[in-house]
């Protein structure tokens, strides 16, 4: 890592001149792909950032705050239903995105309240049971879901900008609202509180922290980023099926940040770029997608615990010095 | 009343069949502190092998005891192949847990690459249409069996872990494994053979469950997540816990399906859990390990 002398160094995201240009170039890039890149492309890179708003939420909630969570799924399906219902009903798209987040949080308080006393395995299956409740119920409550027609989100306009660059903007814009958010979350007090819950909650307690509070924003936070990724993931494909969030949606994101790197805030955009790849490249076997994810796992953890951003970490440290060393 | 006992019956025919996944899970979680998330696929796995083995021709019986033998050796590959070296390099708790994610997603993917994603019927001795009548009630010959095999298996089980010596150093090496190293206990290998017998475990149930059910990569998964929360229910390190809580699983939910909504059969198991676990927090017969600062 790199040495910092002050807080205010530490809340500092580009340190270096190799560093700003490729932030410099990324920024570029981002900018120019709707100009000369192909629609598919553009398509590939939306649904990047709106998963990598899922996977930083479940990267704060299992790699920073320690807590497991496997009904992930249930947020997201929460998220785009309310999402879905209240565009439905003529609430303007950025209050119904909000409105989504919020419903998903506020389901995520309740499904907090067990974890003050669970713990591990005990926790997994808390959260199991939500996940699969709200399954159950969208797939049974046909007002609710649209029965099995699903439902249908209008699409949004703006200002003449075409379905698929507004679409572009709008994600990406805010997958990088969310990624600052999160650096700045976890540089300040709550963060640093979420990180000692994880390594003891007990010291943590002893030090001060109210863990009641922090373990429920937690996922009230987590299940927010969630619910928002679910928003807009609805307004994305515009179709919804209660079918779309089973089990394998959360265990989608959990391989999004183990991938990634557990508590690395741009692991999380490395591991939401490696779930969604791997589905394309390999599109015409669709059945290896899971093998490709459990080996990927199962390397990760052995060589390499920090995932993605632990080896691009070592490839700058090594670039650092360089040609010195 | 006859209905109530044909449901609580019914109930225990399925109840059996969750305490058979849980008992694999606990004997495991035991051992070695582990979750194992990719229980029920391999037992999935193994039960596509025994499918192989009775395309094949050959007789139940041998196809059976394949899946069994290739599931013990399967697991234990994993623990000694591949968690050990992990251990060694300091994996953290969760990420041995994940670790078991990633076997899973792979052996789920295999199968689905081997044998495809078609629901196939799997032959079994056992029809799951013919009927026993015992008294008032009325059982299929499959839900019987599965009823008897699970029995066995937990007796059996109990037998080995209570009577035998190896049984005796397993349990002492769950309660604390640097004591039982200082004994001279060898804890790798009484670990390695707890996560066969687990994942054999697993194997029966899928062979009992894969005739009602048919076969696919997926059919596992519920009765996984339904043998997770029996042992979460009865308490993650207490073997007994495990056949109670699958027997109260099984019982709750065919009543539950009987008599509120049949829509909600899984939803109401897991809401029950929940209450439980709120009120006692380790599961109904369970004891957590202690933790200190």
């Amino acid at each position: 890592m790199d040495r910092v002398a002050s807080y205010k160094e530490d809340l500092r995201l580009v340190r270096k001149w190799p560093e700003k240009l490729l932030a410099g170039i990324l920024f570029l890039a981002l900018c120019l792909l709707p100009q000369f890149g192909s629609d598919y492309a553009i398509y590939i890179v939306t649904l990047i950032s709106t998963y990598a708003i899922g996977v930083l939420g479940q990267n704060l909630l299992i790699g920073f705050s320690g807590q497991v969570s496997f009904g992930q799924a249930g947020f997201l399906g929460i998220g785009a239903f309310t999402l879905a219902h209240l565009t439905r009903a003529g609430v303007v798209f950025p209050l119904a995105l909000l409105a989504a987040g919020a419903m998903a949080a506020l389901f995520g308080l309740l499904v907090g309240f067990p974890a003050l006393r669970l713990k591990g395995p005990y926790l997994a299956v808390a959260t199991l049971g939500f996940g699969i409740a709200v399954y159950q119920v969208l797939a049974n409550w046909d007002t609710l879901s649209g029965g099995r027609m699903g439902l249908a989100i209008p699409p949004l306009a703006w200002n003449g900008l075409s379905k698929r660059l507004l679409m572009y903007y709008l994600n990406v814009g805010l997958a990088v609202l969310f990624t600052l958010a999160t650096y700045n979350l976890v540089s300040s007090y709550v963060g640093r509180a979420f990180i000692a819950i994880r390594d003891s909650d007990i010291a943590a307690e002893v030090m001060g922290i109210n863990l009641t509070r922090y373990k429920l924003l937690a996922f009230a936070v987590s299940s927010f980023y969630t619910g928002v990724q679910g928003g807009l993931l609805a307004q994305l494909l515009g179709h919804l099926e209660p079918q779309m969030f089973t089990l394998a949606e959360t265990i989608t994101l959990i391989v999004g940040v183990v991938v990634g790197g557990l508590a690395r805030v741009e692991g999380s955009l490395f591991g939401a770029a490696f779930v969604i790849l791997v589905p394309q490249v390999f599109a015409s076997s669709r059945e290896l997608v899971p093998v490709v994810y459990g080996a990927a796992i199962l390397l990760v953890i052995i060589f390499e615990p920090h995932g993605f951003a632990g080896r691009w970490m070592k490839f700058r440290l090594y670039f650092s010095h360089w040609p010195f060393r | 009343m006859e209905w109530l006992l044909q449901y609580l019956l019914a109930g225990l025919s399925a109840g059996s069949t969750y305490a058979l996944v849980a008992l694999g899970l606990v004997l495991v979680y035991q051992s070695s502190r582990v979750l194992n998330f990719a229980h029920g696929d391999v037992a999935a796995f193994a039960t596509f092998i025994a499918y192989t083995a009775l395309s094949a021709r050959l007789p139940f019986g041998v196809a059976f005891g394949l899946a069994v033998m290739f599931s013990a050796a399967l697991a234990t590959t994993f623990y000694l192949g591949i968690l050990i070296p992990a251990q060694r390099r300091d994996a953290t708790h969760l990420g041995q847990v994940i670790m078991t994610l990633g076997l899973g997603l792979i052996l789920q993917g295999g199968a689905a690459f081997f044998w495809g994603t078609e629901p196939q019927p799997f032959r079994s001795p056992l029809s799951d249409t013919r009927i026993v009548k015992i008294g008032p009630v009325a059982m299929t010959e499959l839900g019987l069996g599965t009823l008897g095999t699970a029995l066995c298996c937990s007796l059996l089980l109990y037998g080995f872990v209570q009577r035998t010596r190896v049984g005796r150093a397993m349990r002492a090496t769950s309660e604390n494994l640097i004591a039982a190293q200082t004994l001279g206990i060898p804890t790798r290998q009484l670990v390695a053979l707890s996560w066969a017998v687990g994942a054999a475990l697993g194997a029966v149930a899928g062979a009992f469950l894969a005739p009602a059910l048919f076969l696919d990569p997926y059919f596992m998964i519920d009765p996984f997540l339904k043998g997770f929360a029996a042992a979460i229910l009865g308490g993650l390190n207490s073997l007994p816990g495990a056949i109670v809580g699958g027997l109260i699983l099984g019982i709750a939910e065919s009543l539950s399906g009987a008599y509120i909504a049949i829509q909600f059969k899984n939803t109401l198991a897991f809401v029950i859990i929940i209450l439980v676990l709120l009120v006692r927090p380790e599961g109904l017969l369970g004891h957590e390990f202690k933790e200190r600062v």
